[in-house]
């Protein structure tokens, strides 16, 4: 944990010169979130056509008018998300930024940094230094990520990958299992556009890199 | 943790932010009380495909024919895409007798009484197009040729699923039968209720893909197709056309019913 490092001098010294997100990593950052909100929209909408929880997505939100609609936005922006997404897997595997931001990643860091930000003690004052909660978020958001992509391939191509298919349980586990990592993503999304809130400093740093 | 508003945040950016939201949360509210009910019955041709889109921004920023054909030729990729991850060996899951689904669920772009009611004996299949031997079928015919069986899972494009038992001729084992050049890019089939749809000639020879006569061990009954339909389990559900009256092979891109208005044309699993 390297959360309390006394800040105002090294910030006001390095700041103005310091890239705190590369321009790759802003790039797939905000690709996205281009991806993503159609995709999150749109398969509301097909959710919808046949839901399985006893509720349905106001169709306000939902992306694609009808479900042929919705359909075509789904697929169409799948491809921006797993292209995006294999890039920045591996733009982070050959810059060495797996290993720069997002480790250590071990229980004992991500609690005593969860309790930290609990009491109101955990300081965000260092934007290129990751705490463990937000590694544990995004390397989680990821890994949710990853699976979103799989079950989806399940539910695309049931019959074309049979491992996968029985690894995820089958056709119908596979629906809900990806409709519930949607749901952990838009969680993610809730929280990490309040922490963007409470610390606008970082929405200029993804978008500006400084 | 801070939970102060950064200082070196523009006022502006903050001021220009929180309309957006406003704006967005307005646009909301205005289009969800004058939203139409889309229903099966009233699919809109492709008009309203942006859907919320529109709302997002507010504003028309996007022109929507444009959009719509950038959709589709996206649509088309994934007919290719498809094409190429389809595998003819691939074999759809099959289930035991326990898991089939009684009854099974109707499903059609009409109601359930609306359904064909077509005399089996009087029934004929018209075979065209690419084929040496055209001519009409009967169903007495049809039970001739080799017979076979599955129980697969149904999966429709609304994303319900149910496991069914067919059993009828393999469509690779009748096309060979009729001399269709197996060449050809396309099974197109038409149907009693005016349905249409077509298969790539990969799928058509898939030896799951059959033409049914009999659902769970009797005749094919009026709600699933009778006197034929078509089953192909690595296909969605608006790829198994029922009530067939006429299978022509061609090169010609045939479309469908649904898949001219939206729906991806491989339309595969």
């Amino acid at each position: 944990m390297q959360t309390h490092i006394s800040t105002a001098a090294s910030v006001g010294a390095v700041a103005p010169a310091r890239v705190l997100q590369p321009g790759w990593v802003r790039a797939t950052h905000w690709l996205n979130v281009v991806a993503v909100v159609p995709l999150a929209m749109s398969g509301w909408r097909i959710y919808d056509a046949s839901p399985f929880f006893d509720f349905e997505i106001p169709r306000a939100i939902t992306l694609g008018g009808w479900l042929g609609g919705a359909i075509q936005w789904h697929f169409a922006a799948m491809w921006l998300l797993v292209l995006n997404g294999l890039i920045w897997i591996v733009g982070n595997a050959v810059t060495g930024r797996w290993h720069e931001r997002f480790w250590p990643l071990s229980p004992r860091a991500v609690f005593g940094d969860l309790l930290a930000f609990l009491r109101g003690k955990l300081s965000h004052d260092d934007l290129a230094h990751y705490n463990g909660v937000q590694r544990a978020a995004y390397v989680g958001v990821a890994l949710d990520l990853v699976l979103i992509v799989l079950s989806g391939l399940v539910l695309w191509k049931s019959v074309q990958f049979p491992l996968l298919r029985e690894l995820l349980g089958g056709y119908e586990v596979a629906r809900r299992i990806h409709f519930i990592a949607m749901a952990v993503l838009v969680a993610f999304v809730a929280i990490h556009l309040v922490m963007v809130a409470l610390v606008p400093r970082s929405l200029r740093a993804m978008t500006l890199g400084r | 943790m801070s939970s102060r508003p950064d200082p070196r945040m523009p006022r502006a950016l903050r001021a220009a932010l929180s309309d957006v939201l406003r704006d967005g949360i307005n646009a909301l509210r205005r289009r969800e009380s004058g939203l139409p009910d889309h229903t099966r019955r009233n699919l809109l041709r492709g008009s309203l495909s942006l859907g919320g889109l529109s709302l997002l921004s507010g504003c028309q920023l996007v022109d929507e024919a444009s959009v719509e054909s950038a959709l589709m030729t996206v649509s088309r990729f994934n007919d290719r895409a498809q094409a190429a991850l389809f595998d003819r060996d691939q074999l759809a899951p099959t289930y035991p007798e326990s898991m089939i689904a009684r009854p099974f669920p109707f499903n059609a772009f009409y109601g359930e009484s609306e359904a064909p009611d077509l005399v089996a004996d009087d029934w004929r299949m018209e075979v065209g197009g690419k084929v040496a031997d055209r001519g009409r079928w009967t169903v007495a015919a049809l039970r001739q040729l080799p017979q076979a069986a599955q129980i697969t899972r149904h999966i429709c494009v609304e994303g319900w699923s149910a496991i069914g038992q067919w059993s009828g001729v393999p469509l690779g084992t009748f096309l060979r039968r009729v001399g269709a050049d197996l060449g050809a890019k396309y099974v197109d089939f038409q149907c009693a209720d005016g349905y249409h749809t077509s298969l790539d000639m990969p799928t058509a020879l898939h030896p799951q893909t059959l033409l049914v006569l009999d659902q769970d061990g009797v005749p094919l009954p009026r709600r699933h197709g009778a006197p034929l339909k078509l089953r192909a389990p690595t296909k969605l559900g608006y790829k198994n056309p029922k009530h067939i009256v006429a299978l022509t092979v061609t090169d010609a891109y045939p479309g469908g019913y649904w898949e001219d208005q939206g729906y991806n044309w491989f339309g595969g699993s």
